[in-house]
């Protein structure tokens, strides 16, 4: 499995990202520049965490139309895998790769936060290592990571099974709709979280649960 | 020809404006006018500080780089070293909150990567006025705060650590000050010396703007007034999205060697930058103002020259290297132009194409401000007002959770929760989970990070308290297993001209200078910060010092909460608290004693050294200092953090004693630890060590004579949580 991980101006969270795909057992990962197209056969893409192009005008707009990103939309739609963490995410609602989009958390402050997230499908590719009801202890940190879609999406992503996570235990840290943390597009191969599963990957940082997400996403390649 | 009224307008006195024409042999005209009195202003010339300042001690065997160049750094395992400084941006907060928090942290990251080490943490020391009683702090608080998480989060470089203390002194002078640490190859360090006559000087990132001229001689050297408003455009403003591809893409220059020295563009922007690189390698530069990229068309030279528009950099570069330098600074998305050359004159020469318009001797800008010698008399009145008295109770139960619930002590989560301390992927504890931050390293090692200072016991005693400022900073390194490798201190002080606060001042390096030496810490670096009153007096004085160590192990780093059943609970030290300048005092509304108890510095070395090499070898559970509130807050604390409750028997007190044990303070001098009745008899065979009860159950249950403190986690959480309220 070899994990291509996007490089945006503003990007964060990517080294982090590359770090724990690497944890992966026989999984490599490697950089892909913004400005280039070409997504240099990888397996799966990660859009990473950050503020790509200083989250200018609205949080994901302008990243979304960046070259690598026509590459992405096309990768996705022949069936690749691709995972947005946090900005990722927004990038990807933006990019309407994913339903739904990502607003100012109801206290309008940024929070940074361990919070426990319950695994509500078990058969995406990116939850196969979990088990459903499962409970992963995984950090937020965001100002825009409240998950909005109107009523009939809502409705219409409970039944095609697309909730993937959410906030557990009345731990709902930013007002998100149905406490949803992260969802899955129709098909399945597209994936987008606010929580930063990259960082809880290491026992030194208090808990290992966020890499049963890259380990399931190397289990369905394969 | 500027005339002296200008000069004094702009900070200058009669005697230094002679003196700057002598230097000249003629009158300086507009921007030669500017350039020196920035150059000469306190906050580049340290014209009040520098004499003193030598007394610190600057060598030891772990240091890569000392005093003088953009940040200090020591040496750590496999040919790494950590970089770091603490730096005030007290001025522009106190008119700015969001964005002079902002701009602090943007400035003091530069430093960190001018010198080519790549930011790894940030942390702050915060002061404002009460909260609970002043709107306008709160207002400062929460947007400093805002401001700091804004440019932090957004360049990726985590928040781990820091201070926060509430007094009245600060009401009118705020202190924002920012903290970073670095990492870098020692070999791939870089100086700022300008050298190669013939090389050309390349300046790279935002372009330059009116924002910030004369910040550093207009807000941060000289007391704020009534009309601070009128000062706003003194404020720089921040972009963290242009500092992050300033920061990469000065990284990548560096990485692929093509640099010859390296400055970031601070308080006095081109002028002391370009100044000080001259100055360094012995060099001249000629600086053409007409190439220099700018956002408004019409700036004058003397304007470009002092701009402090943030987020730019200034490198000297080889001719033949100067299209791949340019390259790098497309690649980012960065301006990167040449706007001079390095010649052999020793002059700095300012340009508008081939016109001269400044013409200065590098020497007499950089080395000839001339040095004053401070008028320093003890102030025998006391200079401070008496705090309001808000607590009568005696009660040793009311007292604790009065004390948890005050704004000193009450936990900090709403405020550190707005900071990402997770990014990197080296936070190993974070923010109240233990006394420092740890940050792994990629051999398995760590280092520890502390900031630490107490303006209220520096005011009862401006050396013993600074030396407890030092001696509970290492504490607090203790209590993770770090040694403490080096020091830099932030001073921030009043006017320096009243020879009350001149006495302050020195009594107060004076005693950094002695503590550092009594643990063997060499001073990497600092800042001075004077002229913080208005008025309403000067603040308390606040020497703010950080400390970076090194733990051999990650996996063993220690942590504050207790953390197992049946656990025996101990006090390590040479502990002899008193209530002058404690917390307690302070609520009951005491006069500021002159004068704290001595402290045998080499005692408490013996006893912060004995707890570390216990937590080094995993014999303790938990460690943690005992600071502001004194024992029972302390066991409070560990309590909370660990989320178990403990039972204590102190033993017969007497009546008149038991208040001074429980809640009187010694900074730096004490440690409520836990581990097996093993680990902590081994500690007590080294050093003073009490063993006096059992963490369990969900209470604080403590026992003396016929007093009986009986509170639950839940009681104790609810207090603890009181500064929520004043920041909903």
């Amino acid at each position: 499995m070899n994990f291509g991980v996007i490089r945006f101006p503003g990007s964060c969270d990517e080294v982090d990202a590359v770090l724990a795909c690497e944890r992966v057992p026989g999984a490599s990962a490697q950089l892909l520049w913004h400005g280039d197209r070409h997504l240099h056969g990888v397996d799966a893409v990660v859009v990473p965490g950050g503020f790509s192009y200083g989250d200018y005008l609205r949080v994901g707009a302008i990243a979304r139309f960046s070259p690598v990103m026509e590459s992405v939309i096309e990768f996705s739609r022949e069936g690749g895998l691709v995972l947005g963490i946090c900005n990722g995410f927004q990038v990807l609602c933006e990019a309407g790769l994913l339903p739904g989009a990502l607003l100012p958390n109801v206290e309008l402050r940024f929070i940074c936060r361990q919070v426990n997230l319950e695994v509500v499908r078990a058969t995406s590719p990116f939850t196969t290592d979990c088990e459903a009801g499962d409970i992963l202890s995984i950090p937020v940190k965001h100002t825009t990571g409240r998950y909005y879609a109107p009523p009939d999406v809502l409705q219409s992503l409970d039944a095609h099974g697309q909730i993937v996570l959410k906030y557990a235990h009345d731990g709902n840290p930013n007002g998100s709709s149905n406490d949803i943390a992260g969802v899955r597009n129709e098909v399945g191969n597209v994936f987008g979280l606010m929580p930063h599963p990259e960082h809880a990957v290491d026992e030194l940082s208090g808990s290992t649960d966020g890499l049963k997400i890259f380990t399931s996403m190397a289990h369905a390649d394969a | 020809m500027p005339t002296l009224d200008q000069a004094r307008a702009l900070g200058l006195t009669e005697s230094e404006f002679s003196l700057i024409c002598e230097k000249l042999e003629r009158g300086p005209n507009e921007v030669e006018l500017a350039v020196f009195s920035l150059l000469w202003s306190e906050h580049c010339a340290y014209k009040h500080s520098k004499k003193l300042l030598g007394e610190l001690p600057t060598t030891g065997e772990r240091m890569a780089l000392g005093p003088g160049e953009n940040a200090g750094a020591v040496t750590i395992g496999d040919g790494m070293v950590v970089a770091f400084k603490v730096e005030s941006h007290n001025h522009p907060s106190a008119v700015e909150p969001f964005q002079g928090a902002a701009t602090g942290v943007g400035g003091i990251l530069r430093d960190i990567f001018a010198i080519g080490a790549r930011p790894i943490a940030i942390l702050d020391s915060l002061r404002f006025g009460e909260p609970a009683s002043s709107a306008r702090s709160r207002y400062l608080l929460d947007h400093a705060v805002g401001g700091i998480g804004h440019y932090g989060n957004s360049i990726g470089v985590p928040t781990v650590g820091g201070e926060l203390y509430f007094e009245g002194p600060y009401e009118q002078n705020c202190l924002v000050n920012a903290m970073a640490v670095g990492l870098a190859r020692k070999d791939g360090l870089i100086r700022s010396a300008a050298t190669g006559v013939g090389n050309v000087v390349v300046l790279f990132g935002a372009s330059t703007g009116r924002d910030g001229i004369g910040g550093a001689s207009v807000l941060a050297s000289a007391e704020l007034d009534e009309a601070d408003a009128s000062k706003r455009p003194s404020v720089q403003v921040g972009d963290p999205f242009a500092e992050k591809k300033l920061l990469e893409c000065s990284l990548e220059l560096l990485d692929r060697g093509l640099l010859v020295a390296l400055q970031d563009l601070g308080a006095a922007g081109l002028s002391s930058s370009s100044a000080e690189m001259a100055s360094k390698g012995e060099v001249g530069l000629d600086l053409d103002m007409s190439l220099v990229p700018l956002r408004e068309a019409d700036m004058a030279p003397f304007e470009i020259m002092v701009s402090e528009s943030q987020e730019r950099m200034l490198c000297v570069v080889e001719p033949a290297q100067v299209d791949d330098v340019l390259e790098v600074c497309a690649k980012w998305e960065v301006h990167g132009t040449a706007i001079g050359v390095v010649t052999d004159t020793r002059r700095l020469r300012v340009l508008v194409g081939d016109e001269v318009v400044g013409d200065m001797p590098v020497q007499a800008l950089v080395d000839d401000c001339p040095l004053y010698d401070l008028k320093s008399n003890i102030d025998k009145r006391p200079i401070y007002p008496r705090p309001p008295r808000v607590l009568g109770s005696t009660d040793p139960q009311e007292i604790l959770l009065a004390l948890l619930a005050c704004p000193n002590i009450a936990s900090r989560r709403p405020l550190f929760e707005q900071y990402d301390c997770l990014v990197q992927s080296r936070t190993v504890r974070r923010p109240e989970q233990a006394d420092a931050a740890v940050l792994a390293l990629p051999d398995g090692s760590a280092i520890a990070v502390a900031l630490d200072g107490s303006g209220r016991r520096v005011a009862c005693s401006p050396y013993t308290g600074t030396v407890e400022a030092v001696l509970e900073c290492a504490a607090n390194l203790a209590c993770v297993g770090a040694t403490p490798l080096g020091l830099t201190n932030c001073l921030n002080f009043g006017n320096p001209e009243k020879p009350g606060v001149a006495w302050q001042l020195e009594e107060s390096v004076r005693g950094l200078a002695h503590a550092c030496k009594g643990l063997g810490v060499p001073v990497v670096g600092g800042n001075v910060s004077l002229y913080n009153e208005s008025g309403g007096g000067p603040i308390y004085p606040t020497p703010v010092v950080g400390m970076v160590g090194e733990l051999k192990s990650a996996e063993r780093a220690g942590r504050m909460g207790f953390s197992r059943e049946g656990d025996s609970v101990g006090f390590v030290g040479p502990f002899r608290p008193f209530m002058a300048g404690s917390e307690l005092a302070k609520l009951r509304g005491d006069e500021l004693t002159l004068g704290l108890a001595p402290v045998d510095i080499a005692a408490r070395r013996e006893t912060i050294e004995a707890v570390r090499d216990a937590v080094r070898t995993e014999k303790l559970s938990s460690a943690h200092d005992v600071a502001e509130g004194g024992f029972l807050v302390c066991v409070a604390e560990c309590c909370l953090a660990g989320g178990l409750g403990a039972v204590l028997d102190l033993g017969e007190i007497y009546e008149d004693e038991l208040e001074r044990v429980l809640f009187g303070e010694s900074p730096g001098a004490g440690f409520v630890v836990s581990g097996s009745a093993e680990a902590l008899e081994r500690v007590g065979r080294l050093v003073p060590c009490d063993v006096f009860g059992t963490v369990g159950g969900s209470v604080l249950d403590v026992t003396s004579g016929t007093v009986r403190i009986e509170v639950g986690l839940d009681e104790l959480r609810e207090a603890h949580g009181a500064l929520a309220v004043l920041f909903p």
